[in-house]
């Protein structure tokens, strides 16, 4: 690539990801202690094989094999008939063994893909290989002092020593690895949202846990002109291209981020004849930015071989045997077929298997439309305004339930269950009925409505002669009177219906 | 073989993967006894084929929780603790 042509040279990002999800599983990949550490002291949850003690013999727990046979299905991958493990060799504290068991050249998992929507377009990206390892140790960089140990972690430049935890240690990891399919940064996001979602309706990965996605991400710029209308680029341009990879992704938002950033640095380097050097990034969620990183190791010095105490796995009819539930794009276009919804609404109901379970319970008791008003709508759309998720109040999705009955029977009005009872709900934690009780807004009854209706009457005569005289307008100030004497408890449509009874009579 | 199969750039090589030290002399050591240990596992070539045992495959446990160690158990062998956690020198 000459620099003298480049100024105006229009450039396309080509991006590839490497995706580390933790697998939701009861035990460690390869022994039997509980993945669950949360909150647990710092190693209270290892063993002889996960601490890489000489003699102990790591077994493969079925749960995580079956846990990929579902990804791999979910995905659209063959299985292939055997598949090995190997051992990855790189010195480094959070590694007991001083190897890391993964897969090498024969992933349980191969050619896949990965169908998603961004910005209202379906993007369908291939899916390289997805392979099963274990997670390392967790490690704190720590600086001398007399402080507590919190006050003394520290970046690794400035640390005086390391700390190690081995909770982690053997955690069933599966990484994802994509073809460089992707052209723009909104589009990781997009996709690694589809990605954790069908995840999570698969029942394998709780994006709640700490650490649960990790993604490392390769990034190059290539002439824009090199891209045909479907999007693929030759081969050769991608080789020619120089390439980072960044790394320390831990969240969407970062993958977006950093892969911006990326992208523009890679571009002002190229747009003012400079080249872009292959290397190893380190994105820092701090400052948005992606710094150089010293990369000690090529892929040779991985020294790979077989891992020789875990014999070959023959699973690949696990594929017929082990099902999945229905997926996140099936159940959206049900959503649309069965209930009759829009092709919007149905996206956003399936957008997390929380939130469409949910719809169907209360469509089941309810009615459809109004169960997906009252869900992708209201629900969604107040818990969005206050930066909550559907999982902060998965527990008081009963109360939701009983408000939309309230609605449905009509005991009070859509538009107070929304803006008032649904809202207060959120803010103050109260169950439906207390701030229906609290504000005042049962329905009033029939008579007081009827008594409201023929004292506006009486007080107005003047709208009233209006409405006589055909003036549309005045109806609906009679209303405003009605619905002022309720405190806007009464149905306005039922208020308009009276009103005009009462005046033609 | 014809290549000297090891040359003292790739003895440092591979020790500063493995994170050893290793001083000149100690490289021009390792380099030559590193041709020896090589040269003697040629004498493998000449192994016949044998039977062998079946090839085991599917070896699995059931996801199955069990008892790890206790944290004390787990740290007896460290040279050095702090807080629960095994200490070492910073890394790079």
């Amino acid at each position: 690539m000459t620099a003298q042509a480049s100024e105006a040279r229009e450039l396309a990002a080509v991006i590839g990801l490497e995706v580390h999800v933790q697998l939701e599983t009861e035990t460690k990949i390869f022994c039997g202690c509980s993945t669950d550490v949360a909150d647990a002291e710092p190693n209270t949850h290892t063993c002889p094989v996960c601490l890489g003690l000489p003699g102990a013999l790591p077994v493969v727990n079925e749960g995580a094999v079956e846990a990929a046979v579902k990804v791999g299905k979910a995905i659209d991958a063959d299985i292939p008939e055997e598949t090995t493990f190997h051992r990855k060799n790189y010195y480094y504290p959070d590694l007991p063994k001083n190897f890391q068991i993964t897969q090498y050249d024969s992933p349980i998992c191969q050619d896949g893909k990965l169908e998603f929507s961004v910005e209202g377009e379906r993007r369908s990206v291939d899916i390289r290989r997805a392979h099963l390892e274990e997670d390392p140790g967790s490690i704190k960089h720590v600086r001398e002092g007399s402080g507590p140990l919190e006050s003394r972690t520290c970046s690794i430049e400035r640390a005086d020593y390391t700390l190690i935890d081995y909770n982690r240690a053997g955690t069933p990891l599966m990484e994802i690895v994509t073809e460089p399919d992707f052209r723009a940064p909104g589009e990781v996001r997009s996709f690694l949202e589809k990605l954790e979602e069908v995840l999570e309706y698969l029942g394998v990965f709780d994006a709640t846990r700490d650490g649960s996605l990790r993604i490392d991400a390769n990034l190059s710029m290539v002439d824009a002109g090199e891209v045909d209308d479907a999007g693929d680029i030759d081969e050769s341009v991608l080789e020619d291209a120089n390439r980072t990879e960044v790394k320390n992704i831990s969240s969407h938002k970062g993958a977006e981020q950093a892969l911006s950033f990326e992208a523009s640095r890679q571009r002002k380097l190229i747009q003012s004849g400079r080249a872009v050097e292959q290397e190893t990034r380190h994105f820092n969620e701090t400052h948005g930015n992606t710094v150089s990183m010293r990369s000690k190791e090529e892929e040779k010095d991985y020294r790979y071989f077989r891992e020789a105490d875990l014999p070959p796995l023959r699973v690949s009819h696990w594929k017929d045997e082990v099902p999945i539930p229905e997926l996140p794009d099936a159940r959206r276009e049900r959503f649309v077929t069965e209930y009759g919804l829009s092709e919007e609404a149905a996206s956003k109901l399936t957008s997390t298997k929380q939130v469409a379970d949910f719809f169907e319970d209360v469509a089941e008791r309810f009615d459809a439309n109004l169960a997906a008003t009252w869900v992708a709508d209201n629900l969604l759309g107040e818990l969005n305004y206050r930066d909550m998720a559907i999982t902060d109040i998965d527990d008081r999705f009963d109360e939701v339930t009983r408000l939309v009955e309230l609605v449905a029977e009509d005991e009070i009005t859509a538009k107070n269950a929304h803006e008032t009872v649904l809202r207060e709900m959120l803010d103050t934690g109260d169950d439906p009925d207390t701030v229906v009780d609290r504000e005042g807004l049962g329905k009033t009854s029939g008579d007081e409505v009827q008594q409201a209706v023929v004292d506006a009457i009486d007080e107005n005569p003047d709208a009233v002669e209006d409405y006589h005289n055909g003036e549309d307008g005045a109806i609906n100030f009679l209303v405003g009177q009605v619905m002022q004497k309720t405190g806007g408890s009464a149905d306005p449509g039922d208020v308009n219906g009276l009103l005009r009874e009462e005046l033609e009579s | 073989m014809s290549d000297p199969a090891v040359d003292p750039e790739e003895v440092r090589h591979v020790a500063d993967l493995a994170r050893v030290d290793l001083a000149d002399d100690e490289i021009e050591r390792f380099t030559e006894q590193f041709v020896d240990i090589l040269d003697a596992f040629e004498a493998l070539d000449d192994v016949p084929e044998t039977e062998r045992e079946a090839d085991l495959s599917n070896v699995m446990r059931p996801d199955e929780t069990r008892e790890s160690l206790s944290q004390e158990e787990a740290l007896q062998n460290a040279s050095d603790t702090e807080e629960g956690q095994f200490k070492g020198p910073k890394v790079s």
